[in-house]
């Protein structure tokens, strides 16, 4: 009896939602503000998450059903978005405290918001995928407008709850169709089921098509990622930090699953979509890039680059794809941690950095800063030896791999325009006079010192051992 | 042989100095430290390249200095170096300017000298093991890691378009290099290789070639750079500080005609055949065409970036003659450039600290005040013209004996064009340097001094002896260089 209660504990997701409750009565039952202690909190219960995850922990239990799997892939994700989700939660704490939003409600529903992201990674169902979708979702709506004073944090919130409503309806819509033409709700029956037909009959296209629709939504790939530079914008910084960190991880993991595994047989139906979506991604997010002024608009665009690239190796559909989008999504992850921790970081005039012309004059005042800026941009831009660039080259060996000639042609153009606007930031820190006086003051606290030494560590030394995570990624299966 | 890592240690030690640099407080006094600092660091990579030199086989045509450990677990990259005759010169240039281009800029830069500095070294880290990568990845790797240091080097040091330049000169050749990553790519899926020396011998599909040799094309047609692909180079060497022009003209513009020697002859031979034609149509309209340009320009550096182009006309002919003639007379072309132009362009530094212009028409009569400047000036501008005696004419020579056994078109076309280099090169020097002095403002111009000796002396001794004595240079690359040969026509004859 005690034995199994204690396996049940241990499974990460049941041990991630009880802490958090856990949390939630501390934060609400203590008499001060106890903002810092559930920062910490949260910080905490998602380290021990990771490794309860990565040591394997609790996995020989049910999966309830089938309404979850287990894969390497999926733990690879799942440990992928816990320390994303802890290290963006550690780099924000001093932003929240600065623009003094010390509600003790943040890190928890951002924890949240990592659970339903780890049972949408690992979802096997219809019906669990959507239901960890929403409980994710729900939780970044609120976070989104979590700065109620603010008209734009409140415009945030409102346009990404629209849109994200709006997106779930074509989800489900989507899954009632497949369901009603297949039978079932579980991937692997689907598949199976599947399996059967040489061609899938005009329903279950209309059902792939609106599912496709719904997870290009939140994967924001063109032409549905209208709501991401808005949001982006309108969030307090450290959420933007958030949702560019996090959601997309889990949100990529979750298209790969879905396309790989109950349709694995019907690669010919998603992968136009799903071409479509990678150029298009790839070319409006690295134009649209161009005419930013505001950083925050200019790195959303750039996710939407970057989800280009990911496609694509969606698209090759084969074992280097899968190794190269985890390989991508790592880098993804560390480049976004290191500039948003840096970004958190630089105030000017007493408000924190928006304008990308504020950056002027930095190499001057803070070398050190800028040079790391500008590694990441380098690397973001794929140039070696950087992290970014390694990305990239597994996604291209993966799409020549299954003889993608044409889209990969089209990724390393698209990558020499997105190239552009990396080396703007470069070109305002190093290369513009700068015309006014204002100081711009890094402060930044030890830990988030710490997060952002190790990423940049990260981006820089990958080039001298790559194999420490190549050959995780060679083995995931998904 | 030496039983030691020589040749990591010459890719290494710059950025290890480098990085010794970075640690180092910028202020006004430590401003010295750095800059001895990346002296010293470049100076002794120079000592241990020539050692290289000094210990290199000559009768051995494949790659020496081997050194080989696995990198990458689930492909067959490798961290494999080496360097055989048609590296060894490349690198020898490189670490020879890389301590004249930081002599050159002692005292000519002011703001931010630990940057700069840094620049250089890394620079210095990348050429050299470009050069000599036997491992296609790695090439790639430091081909592209070249971008870097030089785009800041153009736009934090540069003239006043300097970011124009540099964006330009960064995306242009981007673009050339990521199709290249995609032909490498294509290249490992069809032989699961990333061995230079494995893909020399391996035998691509006839239309995996064609499209191979057309990526390769572009990354190195805008490198070297070809006609109509140049028009980055201008704005890049008019912005760029003296000692950025130095490297660019004398190191950069050859990673394009070594490329094209390694990969697209050495790799691709029957696309190569295919495409002879239109690499001569160009690069003869390179030669004619970017002479009369550079005859109309009034701006010195200009002048001699356009001259660079059709130098860089006659290092393509010669390399798609592939014959024993055209080759070696495309690398001794390369090399001699390397040193001409690099020197050309710290003449025209050397005038530029002093008056702040670049104009001809400003200049005129300098060798009434500066005989020593218009001796050394002399002999470059002559090693540019290709005069007996001098490295250019032993390049020029060997590429126009070459291109008789394939057309006389050709050779009239080469001939014209270096007779056209004689002309605006002449014409240059008569208006900077004969006549009298009728600006009043060059009345007290300075002759060179002790600092300036230290650079432009040795690159003058180097160019005569090159002229001279031409064999010290052709005959540790001869062996390599007819094993392309013979690989190509093997190829060929089937």
């Amino acid at each position: 009896m005690l034995n199994s209660i204690i396996n049940i504990i241990f499974i990460p997701e049941i041990f991630l939602a009880s802490t958090s409750f856990i949390c939630l009565l501390f934060g609400l039952y203590t008499n001060k503000n106890s903002f810092r202690q559930t920062c910490n909190f949260a910080f905490l219960i998602l380290l021990s998450t990771t490794v309860l995850i990565y040591f394997n922990i609790g996995s020989n239990f049910a999966n309830y059903d089938m309404l979850f799997s287990k894969s390497s892939f999926i733990n690879f994700f799942k440990i992928l978005v816990l320390v994303g989700s802890a290290a963006s939660i550690i780099i924000s704490k001093d932003y929240f405290l600065g623009i003094k939003l010390i509600n003790f409600e943040i890190p928890i529903l951002l924890l949240f918001s990592t659970l339903g992201m780890m049972l949408m990674i690992s979802a096997n169902n219809l019906m669990s995928m959507y239901l960890a979708i929403e409980l994710q979702s729900l939780s970044l709506y609120v976070a989104a407008a979590i700065k109620r004073d603010s008209l734009s944090s409140a415009e945030s919130g409102v346009k990404y709850f629209i849109l994200g409503a709006l997106s779930s309806g074509i989800l489900l819509y989507g899954f009632s169709l497949i369901y009603g033409f297949t039978g079932s709700m579980n991937f692997d029956e689907i598949n199976f089921y599947l399996l059967r037909y040489e061609n899938l009959n005009l329903g279950l296209i209309f059902g792939l098509v609106f599912v496709m629709v719904g997870l290009a939504f939140k994967v924001s790939a063109v032409p549905f990622h209208m709501w991401t530079p808005d949001v982006y914008e309108g969030a307090p910084n450290s959420i933007t930090a958030f949702f560019a960190i996090v959601p997309k991880i889990a949100a990529v993991a979750l298209i790969y699953r879905f396309c790989l595994v109950p349709f694995e047989n019907f690669y010919l139906e998603w992968s136009q979509i799903v071409i479509f979506l990678s150029v298009a991604s790839m070319f409006l997010g690295a134009i649209a890039a161009i005419a930013q002024s505001n950083i925050k608009r200019l790195l959303a665009y750039s996710s939407i680059g970057h989800i280009g690239y990911i496609l694509i190796a969606l698209v090759a559909a084969n074992d280097d794809g899968v190794k190269a989008s985890s390989i991508y999504m790592f880098s993804y992850m560390v480049m976004n941690i290191a500039i948003f921790a840096i970004l958190l970081s630089i105030k000017v005039k007493n408000e924190y950095l928006v304008n990308i012309s504020d950056l002027k004059g930095l190499s001057k005042s803070n070398p050190i800063v800028s040079l790391s800026i500008s590694i990441i941009m380098l690397s973001m831009a794929g140039i070696p030896p950087f992290i970014g660039f390694f990305g990239k080259f597994y996604v291209f060996i993966a799409a020549i791999e299954n003889e993608l000639y044409v889209l990969s042609i089209l990724g390393v153009l698209a990558s020499v325009i997105s190239a552009y606007y990396y080396l703007r930031i470069i070109k305002i820190m190093y290369f513009d006079n700068k015309n006014n006086e204002e100081q711009l003051i890094f402060k930044i606290s030890f830990q988030s010192k710490v997060i952002l030494s190790l990423s940049l560590f990260i981006i820089i030394c990958f080039i001298l051992y790559p194999s420490l995570l190549i050959n995780i990624s060679a083995s995931l299966t998904i | 042989m030496v039983d030691w890592p020589l040749l990591s240690v010459i890719i290494f030690l710059p950025l290890i100095g480098g990085l010794i640099i970075l640690f180092i407080k910028e202020d006004e006094i430590s401003s010295n430290n750095i800059k001895w600092s990346a002296l010293l660091t470049s100076v002794g990579t120079f000592i241990l390249s020539l050692i290289l030199w000094l210990q290199f086989d000559y009768l051995n045509p494949s790659y020496q200095y081997i050194e080989k450990f696995r990198w990458f677990n689930d492909f067959n990259f490798y961290y494999h170096i080496g360097v055989d005759g048609i590296s060894l010169f490349m690198i020898l240039l490189s670490t020879f300017l890389t301590p004249i281009c930081i002599l050159a800029s002692w005292n000519n830069v002011k703001k931010r000298v630990k940057e700069y500095m840094l620049a250089f070294l890394f620079l210095e880290t990348v050429m050299i093991g470009m050069f000599a990568s036997i491992d296609i990845l790695l090439f790639y790797i430091f081909f592209e890691a070249v971008l870097i240091p030089m785009y800041l080097i153009i736009g934090i040091w540069g003239g006043s378009r300097r970011i124009y330049a540099s964006f330009k000169f960064f995306l242009y050749t981007l673009l050339g290099s990521v199709l290249m990553l995609i032909a490498i790519i294509v290249m490992y899926r069809n032989t699961s290789s990333m061995s230079i020396e494995f893909l020399q011998g391996n035998y691509f599909a006839f239309n995996t070639q064609i499209f191979l040799w057309l990526a390769f094309f572009a990354s190195f047609a805008v490198k070297i750079p070809m006609w109509p692909f140049h028009t980055w180079l201008p704005d890049a060497h008019v912005q760029a500080p003296t000692a950025g022009s130095v490297i660019l003209a004398g190191v950069l513009l050859k990673m394009g005609g070594y490329g094209f020697i390694r990969f697209s002859v050495g790799m691709l031979p029957e696309a190569t055949e295919l495409f002879i034609p239109l690499i001569m149509t160009l690069s003869i309209i390179a030669v004619i065409y970017t002479s009369l340009v550079a005859l109309a320009q009034t701006d010195i550096k200009k002048l001699i970036a356009y001259s660079s182009v059709a130098h860089m006309g006659i290092v393509t002919i010669g390399i798609f003659l592939v014959n024993q003639q055209g080759l070696e007379g495309a690398m001794m072309q390369m090399i001699s450039h390397g040193l001409v132009s690099a020197a050309l362009f710290l003449c025209v530094g050397v005038i530029y600290d002093r008056m702040h212009t670049r104009e001809i028409e400003f200049y005129g009569g300098l060798v009434q005040r500066m005989p020593l400047y218009a001796t050394v000036f002399m002999i470059f501008m002559l090693g540019s013209v290709g005069l007996p005696g001098t490295s250019g004419f032993v390049g020029e020579f060997l590429v126009i004996v070459g291109a008789f056994k394939f057309s006389s078109y050709v050779v009239v076309g080469a001939a014209f064009g270096i007779i056209l280099s004689a002309v605006y090169m002449l014409y240059l020097y008569k208006r900077i340097i004969f006549g009298t002095i009728t600006n009043d403002k060059l009345a007290d111009i300075l002759d060179i001094n002790f600092r300036e000796k230290i650079i432009l002396i040795p690159l003058a001794i180097s160019v005569i002896i090159l002229g001279i004595f031409p064999n010290i240079f052709l005959d540790p690359m001869r062996l390599s260089l007819e094993v392309v040969i013979s690989n190509y026509e093997v190829a060929n004859a089937k």
